[in-house]
């Protein structure tokens, strides 16, 4: 089946098959910002922000994103490389697999006004898990990154 | 999950028909739970153009569409504000956002999951559910109903009642299944107490529950006996917990879930 959508606000038509989810479709287009870890919504580097709401397109049926308006890491050029700089600051980075989902999990969470303290930044982050840095760097980064948007 | 075809159904007269038509056919909510399953699906029946995603809220009650996610839910003014916010708390420690996002409440119920968080708070309330056929039933009654469930499950309807409620979930880590979660609400004088990740599916705790409400006065040995019969439900062992530490966990929490309620202002 074809789907009709806006990605990066730029207009797309793909074609999907119906048990085909949204990691898969993009990939197969060439966005290859969206990754694939565990494959059952359990580590968020497969965040996709589908009408600015994050969402695992690992479990995303791509027949579903008929319509809707979809974001990749490449669709908010402006948080991806400010928080770039203050994760390399920090050293908040090492293979970089993890860090496109928590670009598009701290931009969804600046657009929605949260906080930018400690407890907000876990609950908000939780789901996007990184296996390199620990943790203590990326959330010190997003806080400095978030602190100079105020 | 291998699903022949997808059909974006436009009634729910159209998903009732096409469960009903064929055994291997599954409705899909959110979707995240039926993926990780290795069946084949004839007709995904996708109700996702129903619109019944929303929260109503009338004086005596929310009237929650089945296609409502967990995060709707989990920030909605009505629903935080209800027992203390009982069921926010208890979908707010569950995976990240992400996945909130997707998930729903029809398929967080529809599945009985045991380990399901939104259960305990559920039935620690005045909770039932609308089916397309069958009507309105208590959540009570169909967790305890055994086979197929060959409906469409419409709305959820949580009355709306002054209360206080605790929530807890023991779990191993962040993103862990709970080892047990508790869900304790005191309304209207009454005292309820939920418990699921047995690791079975969420029960009342009744024997306690009797205990507290039919004692003259709620003091602490009426709670420490409370808190004891709760450890008469039936625990088993699974590699998270053995079945004796699910008893103990359950009685410290019914201890402490009830003096919290029992202390909390309404
Ligand atoms: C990795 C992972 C971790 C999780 N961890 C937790 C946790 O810690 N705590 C917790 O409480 N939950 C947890 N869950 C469960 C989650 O919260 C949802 O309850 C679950 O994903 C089901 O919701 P869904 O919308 O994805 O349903 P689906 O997967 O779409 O459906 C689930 C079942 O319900 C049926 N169904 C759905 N809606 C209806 C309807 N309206 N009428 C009739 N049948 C229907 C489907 O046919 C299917 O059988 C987890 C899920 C995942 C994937
Ligand atoms: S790949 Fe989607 S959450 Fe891990
Ligand atoms: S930097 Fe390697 S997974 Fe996060």
């Amino acid at each position: 089946m074809k789907i009709s959508l806006t990605l990066n606000n730029r207009p797309k038509t793909f074609d999907v098959a119906p048990d085909e989810y949204l990691v898969d479709t993009l990939r197969r287009y060439g966005y290859t910002s969206v990754r694939r870890g565990c494959d059952t919504t359990s580590c968020g580097v497969c965040t996709l922000l589908v009408d600015d709401k994050p969402v695992p397109s690992c479990a995303f049926l791509s027949a579903r994103a008929d319509g809707a308006r979809l974001t990749t890491v490449e669709g908010i050029p402006e948080t991806a490389s400010k928080l770039a700089e203050h994760f390399g600051e920090r050293g908040a980075d090492q293979c970089g697999f993890c860090n496109p989902g928590i670009a598009l999990a701290v931009h969804s969470m600046e657009q929605s006004g949260m906080p930018a303290d400690d407890a907000t930044i876990d609950h908000y982050l939780v789901g996007n898990l990184c296996r390199c840095t620990g943790y203590q760097s990326q959330r010190e980064a997003i806080k400095a990154y978030l602190g100079d948007k105020k | 999950m291998k699903i022949n075809q997808l059909k974006q159904v436009e009634t729910l007269d159209e998903a009732y028909r096409l469960l009903n038509e064929d055994r291997r056919n599954v409705v899909i909510a959110g979707g995240a739970w039926l993926k990780m399953s290795s069946r084949t699906v004839e007709t995904g029946i996708d109700l996702s153009n129903l619109s019944l995603d929303y929260i109503e809220e009338t004086p005596e009650a929310l009237r929650i569409g089945s296609m409502t996610t967990l995060r709707q839910l989990e920030t909605h003014a009505g629903v935080r504000a209800l027992y203390k916010g009982m069921l926010s708390t208890s979908i707010s420690q569950i995976m990240g956002v992400g996945l909130r996002n997707l998930v729903t409440i029809g398929g967080s119920i529809i599945g009985k999951y045991g380990f399901s968080d939104v259960l305990p708070a559920l039935l620690a309330m005045e909770t039932s559910l609308v089916f397309h056929s069958q009507g309105e039933i208590p959540l009570e009654d169909f967790l305890e109903s055994k086979g197929r469930i060959n409906d469409v499950l419409v709305s959820i309807n949580i009355r709306k009642k002054k209360g206080v409620g605790y929530f807890k979930k023991v779990k191993q880590t962040a993103l862990a299944f709970a080892t047990l979660n508790i869900a304790v609400s005191r309304s209207e004088g009454l005292y309820k107490i939920a418990i699921g990740s047995r690791p079975s599916v969420a029960t009342l705790a009744r024997e306690a529950m009797e205990e507290v409400n039919l004692a003259e006065s709620v003091d602490d040995e009426t709670i420490a006996r409370a808190a004891e019969h709760a450890t008469s439900l039936k625990f088993s062992s699974n590699p998270s917990a053995s079945e004796d530490y699910r008893a103990i966990l359950a009685r410290v929490y019914t201890g402490r879930g009830l003096k919290e309620v029992r202390d909390c202002e309404d």
